[in-house]
């Protein structure tokens, strides 16, 4: 029953997209506006058909109802209830169908809005978002039914089938086969929803330029409009990476917050690219200028969004990521290609109506700067591309196979980020126009010579990295750069209004959000780049084997090994766990428990770090090995990484910083 | 400002030249460090097939082969970090892999099959957790002159965990 509602609701919302999509065609080009109104309602309606669907999966994973094959695969009887919830997002049917329900959310959130001013642009929304729900509810209908159900034929072979066929049984496995243990992990309730959200979320703002390129209304109104739909999806596309990457590292303890895996790199591109945007569609707004420009990176940022969901669902690439071997890939790549094309055909049809409206006077005005920021940004980005498929390339041109891994994303985009970081600290002091380089320096020179003071420094403190030092200077010189700036525009205030200091600098970033905002998001980089050194460049390890009472040092650290423990614990786990004693500067600071967790459900192991965290470091204690008799000792590896908690600090400040700049400005 | 061409967006001819420049060498830069850094770090990814053809001539390169962990031989010695298993070749080619009834068949087929090529493996470091019979390795390393391949990075896939063949234990409706 329940099985039956969720399909047959997953085909009503394909229906009822597709007449959206149809009726709001029709009632923009014949100008009948009923049409228009009733696709709106279609889209309003989308949300919660989907919803259904979605609770009946739900339903299937909560109540075990190991028949439907994706509650088999997924769940197993021992999981906890949020664990088998989250298996909605932990395979691939489900996947799918969730991806058409955030997407359906915000379709209906933008039905909702009101459209007075705007009237032309909203049916060509209605068209870009119902089309790509339909296309994702037909993978699901077609494909990779979620509903689908396991049968046995008369001759004892196993078919999986939405219905029951002549001669067959209903097929009832007694227990799933479970979540991969790797998933189960509190990354898994917010990782891939967040990942996901950032992505659909860019429908939107796609969806406005479009209906601005189709209706020719291209002055900025389509930017205002999709402004903060583009900021809170790439809030959520940057909080969807950085939770992955914290996941990698709880997960992987040692230091693998961030591999290069090809998937990985897939999720950054459309990042690269929206960040890119976010900027330029200030230029766009203020000057009238890169309007073009502005086009093709939306369209870029979407037909990356698809690139990368179709790159981690088809299986094309080897990575970890890369999980099941799909047939929807070749009807995504059509997918993919044939809305990128039509982008490009509507944008060259408007080209000529995009021209800018200012010129670039001088190399150190704020726009020339924004645009070597996208320049850069765009850099890093091709360097992406170029990694991902220069083993693709190779095998065409040679014939032979050639990779290229970490050390190759690394060595090209770190000059690359530093000059970001340079731009960041430079640009807020820039002015628009005509900028000549005198006031632009004489506004740098105190915040430059103050962050010279930094590597100065540590260099005399004994800090010999040139790479550390580079990095530690940019940073310091983005955060004095922007703190000088909140300073110089709260003391402005403050003579002028004679407001107290504080509430100086509340209305300060209260008038003018977007750009302290992104003050803020400059900040969080900071933390994040310190974060970064203290990882790649300053990460130590040791490792030992230890009787019970010995001791292992590294850095400030002293670890005794106390005790092992094997014992079962609910969640079909047997847990091997140490007991190690950690001593700081001679100093008694806790314990930490390594352990290992056996699951006997997939025979699976997961190693569980001990950790120590503080702002300082992270004192990583892995179980590597151990003997049946405990005196003949227990194996220990160790990983130093300073700094690091600053990432996760960067990553909490910048939800803030975003809010910051996504507010809505009060109604004028 | 307004008289002049608005299709332009630079000014006056002589800015324009120092746009393009700047814009040149920026470009230019960007180039030139995915070219060297491509050089620099580039690495053969080869089956072990491939790999055992080349022998010598490749010994003490910067490789990444991918083949299929066989359980049996996997050792460890806890004490020194030392990791010793054997894979066995696997075909690269999607369509080869399609073909032989998808990568869960072949990666099974090839942990049974006698006459595939095989491959010892040494590693220094802690056993990962998903080293298994039958999982997928992608291998970066070279092979010594000894025939043994260093690894210094395992990335393992389990494909049969994440969504995989139907129910062996199950009761009739």
């Amino acid at each position: 029953m329940v099985i039956h509602v969720g399909y047959f609701s997953l085909v009503l919302t394909f229906l009822v997209a597709l007449y959206g999509a149809g009726a709001a065609a029709y009632g923009a080009i014949r100008r009948k506006t009923e049409f228009v109104e009733s696709a709106r309602h279609a889209m309003l309606l989308s949300w919660p058909l989907v919803t259904v669907s979605v609770l009946a999966i739900v339903w299937l994973l909560v109540s075990g109802d190991f028949q439907v094959r994706y509650v088999y695969s997924t769940t197993s009887n021992d999981m906890p209830i949020y664990l088998k919830v989250t298996a909605l997002w932990g395979g691939q049917a489900g996947s799918l169908v969730f991806w058409s329900w955030l997407m359906a959310a915000f379709a209906s959130a933008a039905s909702l809005r009101k459209w007075d001013r705007d009237r032309e642009l909203l049916p060509w929304v209605v068209v870009v978002t119902m089309v790509t729900l339909a296309f994702f509810l037909s993978l699901s209908i077609l494909f990779e039914n979620p509903f689908a159900r396991m049968w046995r034929t008369p001759d004892g072979s196993q078919v999986t089938a939405m219905f029951q066929h002549g001669g067959t049984m209903p097929l009832i496995p007694i227990d799933g086969r479970g979540l991969n243990p790797l998933l189960r992990h509190p990354g898994m309730i917010v990782h891939p929803p967040m990942q996901y959200l950032g992505f659909v979320s860019f429908v939107i703002p796609y969806a406005l330029a479009m209906g601005a390129l189709i209706t020719g209304r291209t002055d900025d109104r389509w930017i205002r409009i999709s402004r903060r739909w583009t900021l809170v999806a790439w809030l959520f596309l940057s909080l969807g990476l950085l939770l992955g990457s914290w996941w990698a590292y709880d997960v992987l303890g040692w230091g693998g917050y961030w591999g290069w895996d090809p998937v990985e790199v897939s999720a950054l591109i459309p990042w690269l690219s929206a960040t890119a945007f976010i900027h330029s569609v200030m230029i766009y707004e203020k000057r009238g200028m890169l309007k073009q420009w502005n086009m093709v990176l939306i369209i870029l940022t979407y037909a990356l969004v698809l690139f990368s969901t179709f790159l981690t669902r088809s299986g094309v690439l080897s990575s970890v990521h890369a999980f099941a071997e799909s047939a929807i890939g070749p009807m995504f790549f059509g997918f993919i290609g044939i809305s990128f094309i039509v982008s490009l055909f509507l944008l060259m049809r408007r080209w000529g109506a995009l021209r800018s409206e200012s010129q670039l006077h001088s190399l150190l005005s704020r726009e020339a700067l924004f645009l070597l920021n996208n320049l850069l940004l765009i850099g890093i980005l091709v360097v992406c591309v170029w990694g991902m498929l220069f083993p693709l390339i190779s095998e065409l041109v040679t014939g032979q196979k050639v990779t290229v891994g970490p050390p190759f994303y690394e060595r090209a985009t770190a000059p690359l980020g530093i000059g970001l970081m340079l731009l960041m600290g430079v640009a807020p002091l820039s002015t628009y126009g005509r900028a000549s380089w005198k006031p632009l320096v004489r506004a740098l020179l105190k915040p430059l010579a103050a962050s010279l003071l930094v590597p100065l420094v540590l260099a005399l403190r004994g800090i010999t990295n040139l790479g550390a030092l580079l990095g530690f200077w940019a940073s310091a010189l983005v955060a004095l750069v922007t703190l000088y700036e909140f300073w110089r525009g709260a003391v402005a205030r403050h003579r002028r209004h004679g407001e107290i200091l504080p509430l100086a600098l509340w209305r300060l970033a209260g008038r003018n959000r977007r750009r302290y905002g992104g003050y803020v998001i400059h900040l969080c980089t900071v933390l994040m780049a310190l974060g970064i050194i203290g990882i790649e460049i300053y990460q130590t390890e040791t490792q030992a084997t230890l009787a019970r009472g010995e001791q292992l040092t590294l850095g400030r650290y002293v670890m005794i090994y106390e005790s092992l423990a094997q014992f079962d614990s609910p969640g079909g786990r047997h847990i091997t766990r140490a007991v190690v004693s950690v001593y700081r500067d001679g100093k008694y600071v806790g314990e930490v428990y390594p352990r290992q967790d056996y699951y006997y459900a997939p025979e699976m192991a997961v190693t569980i770090p001990g950790v120590r965290s503080t702002l300082e470091d992270d004192l990583n204690v892995m179980l590597v090995g151990w003997e049946p008799i405990p005196t003949e000792g227990t194996t220990f590896k160790v990983i130093l990484n300073p700094l690091v908690n600053f990432i996760w600090l960067g990553g909490l400040l910048f939800i803030f910083g975003t809010l910051v700049a996504a507010w809505p400005d009060r109604k004028s | 400002m307004s008289s002049v061409d608005l299709s332009d967006p630079v000014a006056d001819p002589g800015s324009r030249v120092k746009f393009l420049i700047g814009g040149i060498l920026i470009v230019a830069a960007i180039i030139y460090l995915i070219a060297s850094s491509t050089k620099a770090t580039a690495q053969y990814f080869m089956t072990i097939d491939e790999l055992i053809a080349k022998g010598e001539a490749i010994v003490d390169r910067d490789i990444k082969i991918s083949g299929v962990i066989i359980g049996d031989t996997i050792e460890f010695y806890a004490k020194t970090l030392t990791l010793r298993f054997t894979v066995v070749h696997v075909p690269a080619d999607p369509d080869e892999i399609r073909e032989a009834g998808g990568l869960v068949e072949v990666l099974q087929q090839a942990v049974a099959d006698p006459n595939a090529t095989r491959l010892e493996v040494v590693y220094i470091g802690p056993r990962p957790d998903l080293l298994r019979d039958g999982a997928q390795a992608i291998i970066t390393g070279r092979l010594g002159g000894d025939g043994v391949f260093y690894a210094d990075e395992l990335l393992l896939k389990c494909p049969t965990r994440y969504e995989g063949e139907l129910p062996i234990q199950a009761v009739e409706g």
